[in-house]
Order: C-alpha cells, then structure tokens, then sequence
C-alpha cells in the first residue's frame, strides 16, 4: 500500500528537475514581462495563476501592444487547448472515485511538464503525487518570474540558457525509455519528432504566423494519436492500473 | 481596451484553469471504447515529443551546438533508464560545457 505521504514525496522527488526547469524559463519571462509594463508582483501573480510558459509570454506580448479582453482570452484558449487533451488523457488516470476537489486541484496543475511524469506513471495516479510536483513546480515557476522581473540583466543569459533545456530533456527522459520497449511506441515518437520540425519549417518558410506553435502542437498531437490509435489499438489486457489498484487496496 | 492589469490577468487565468479542469471534472468514468482508449493512450507520447523537436534547437539561445550535444546526451541517458533529475541535469550541464568551447 503506497501512502499518501509517500506518493507526495514522489511528486516532490520528479517536480524538481521541473522546478529547476521553469525557475530559467519564468526568468526569461519576468524580464519580458517588465518591460511590457508589469509590475513585478503583477508578474509573479501572472506566472502564480497561469502557470503556463506559452500562454504567458503571448498575453504579455499583447498586453505590451495594447489589447482588448476578449482577444486575450481567445489567445488562451488558443494557445493552451493542448490541456484540454492532456486532461482528458489524465481524466482515465484518476481513479473513478477521486473526489472533486481532488479533481479541481489536480487540473490547477496540468502543465505539459506534470502532465508528462503523471502520464509516465503506471497505474492510477494519487491526486497527492500531483500536490507533491505542483508544491515545488508552482514556486519555482512564480520565484523565477518575480526574480526575472526584479533583476533580469544581473544573471548571464549563458547560465540561464543552459537551465532551458532542462524542460526538454525531461521529456525525451519521460518518452524515450517506453520507446526503447516498444517498437509502436518508437515509431510514434520518431514519427511527431519528424512531423513536427517539419510543420515548424513549413510554417516559418510559408510565413504561416496565423499556424502558431499552440495550433501545431494540438493539429499534430491529434492526428498522430487518431492514426495511431486505428492503426495499433491498445489491448483491453493493457489495462495495468486495475491490477495496481486491487493491490492499493482503495 | 485593457484598463485594468490585474482583471487581464484574471481573465487569462480563468480561461487556461477552465481548460483544465473541465475534462477532469466532466470525465469521471473509465471510457469503454477502445479507440478513444488508444487515442488518449498515445496522446502523451505524441504531444511531448512534438513539443521537444524542434523546440530544444532554441532553446539555448546561443549556440545550436550546444541543444544538439544536450539531445544527444538525453537520448543516451534517457534509453540507459537514467532517472529524470539526473537526465534533466546532465543536459543543462552539457550546454554548459558546450557553450564554453569557443567557435
């Protein structure tokens, strides 16, 4: 029986290479977001909302510009639709009888990084391994963007570069070893890795800015999810989380 | 027009919260059907894989190198069952190194 101190713990241990990760990225973003005219602690309360890279950096882009409301809400909707899919996809990793309010604090947190350890997860997923990553994840997003926006030209863009691919290798560390298992699974992430650069070059060789990383991200995420899906339909027997839950005992 | 910072801000944040948690809230039961199973199976893997290539070619901001040597490094690591901290890290480190060899 895996306790709940224990699935936090969990969550803690795998949020703080992400805490790591988005202390660089919300830097980055303070430092953007100061000179669009935010106040620093308008910044920190931005990333403490949010908690969203893509998102933020768009709607502190228009705000610089000048914006209306309705226009900042479409571009978030935009932008960050790609959740709605990921928690769909976590919707079957709760256990039917995760309460709401578990489930209203779990979604505060799905950001592409949580989404990828709690999908990595085998079985069902504790609300608490969630709390655990958001509890370290969620500082680390809002000290970085206040901090950014404080004294974003003291630190050396060098060091802060280097932080920035913590996020990414994360993810190759989160796809990478089911893909050394499974032949399907490779294939489906060589297949996005490939689709992707290539839809980027297209887009930025065609000057297609109406097709923003938000809209590539979702358009490729769900036709290379349909066709594998109708192409390689998982087993019924794949179902791991039953088993692991006869053995939680909840 | 925006007049009001903090009421901008709460718009963007209501509108990525309800995103959110609206499929974890309306999806509360174990979907049967077996292809949008397998569609919500694959999405992770999909979604975090197009968001790395080409992303992490920028990511540095210096020099293109140094996120090609960090891939490589995270691929290896990555398929030798490194744990994630551990990945994440020796990343950023070799774009560390990296970036102070002089082109």
């Amino acid at each position: 029986m895996i306790t709940r101190k224990t699935w936090f713990a969990r969550g803690v241990r795998d949020g703080m290479p992400i805490a790591i990760g988005y202390f660089a990225v919300a830097f980055a973003l303070g430092i953007k977001a100061t000179a669009a005219g935010l106040t620093p602690w308008q910044s920190a309360l931005l990333s403490f909302l949010n908690v969203t890279s893509a998102g933020e950096a768009a709607g502190i882009a228009l705000l610089g510009a000048g914006t209306t409301y309705v226009e900042l809400a479409f571009t978030q909707l935009v932008i960050n639709i790609r959740y709605l899919l990921m928690s769909c996809s976590l919707s079957q990793k709760l256990s039917a009888d995760t309460g709401i309010l578990h489930r209203l604090l779990v979604g505060y947190g799905v950001t592409d990084e949580i989404f990828g350890i709690s999908a990595a997860r085998e079985g069902y997923l504790s609300p608490y391994y969630s709390y655990g990553a958001i509890s370290v994840a969620v500082p680390g997003w809002t000290l970085g963007t206040l901090l950014g926006a404080v004294m974003g030209n003291i630190l050396p863009a060098r060091a802060v570069g280097a932080l920035g691919v913590a996020l990414y290798a994360m993810f190759l560390a989160i796809v990478l070893p089911p893909a050394g298992k499974s032949r399907v699974i490779a294939g489906i992430v060589a297949v996005s890795m490939a689709a992707s650069a290539l839809l980027t070059w297209v887009c930025k060789h065609f000057a297609l800015t109406w097709f923003t990383e938000g809209f590539r991200i979702i358009a490729l995420t769900v036709v290379i999810s349909a066709a594998a899906a109708l192409l390689f339909p998982v087993k019924e027997t794949d179902n791991t989380a039953k088993v692991e839950v006869a053995e939680d005992g909840q | 027009m925006v007049n009001n910072i903090l009421l901008a801000i709460l718009v963007m944040a209501g509108v990525t919260y309800l995103i959110r948690v609206l499929p974890l809230v309306l999806i509360r039961r174990e979907i049967k059907n077996r292809t949008v199973r397998s569609f919500l199976h694959y999405v992770p893997y999909v979604t975090l894989s197009v968001m790395t290539v080409p992303a992490i070619f920028t990511a540095t901001n210096v020099i293109f190198w140094s996120a090609l040597a960090a891939l490589a490094v995270a691929v290896v690591l990555s398929l030798r069952g490194c744990k994630l901290p551990v990945v994440a890290a020796c990343a950023c480190f070799t774009v560390f190194l990296v970036e102070l060899i002089p082109f």
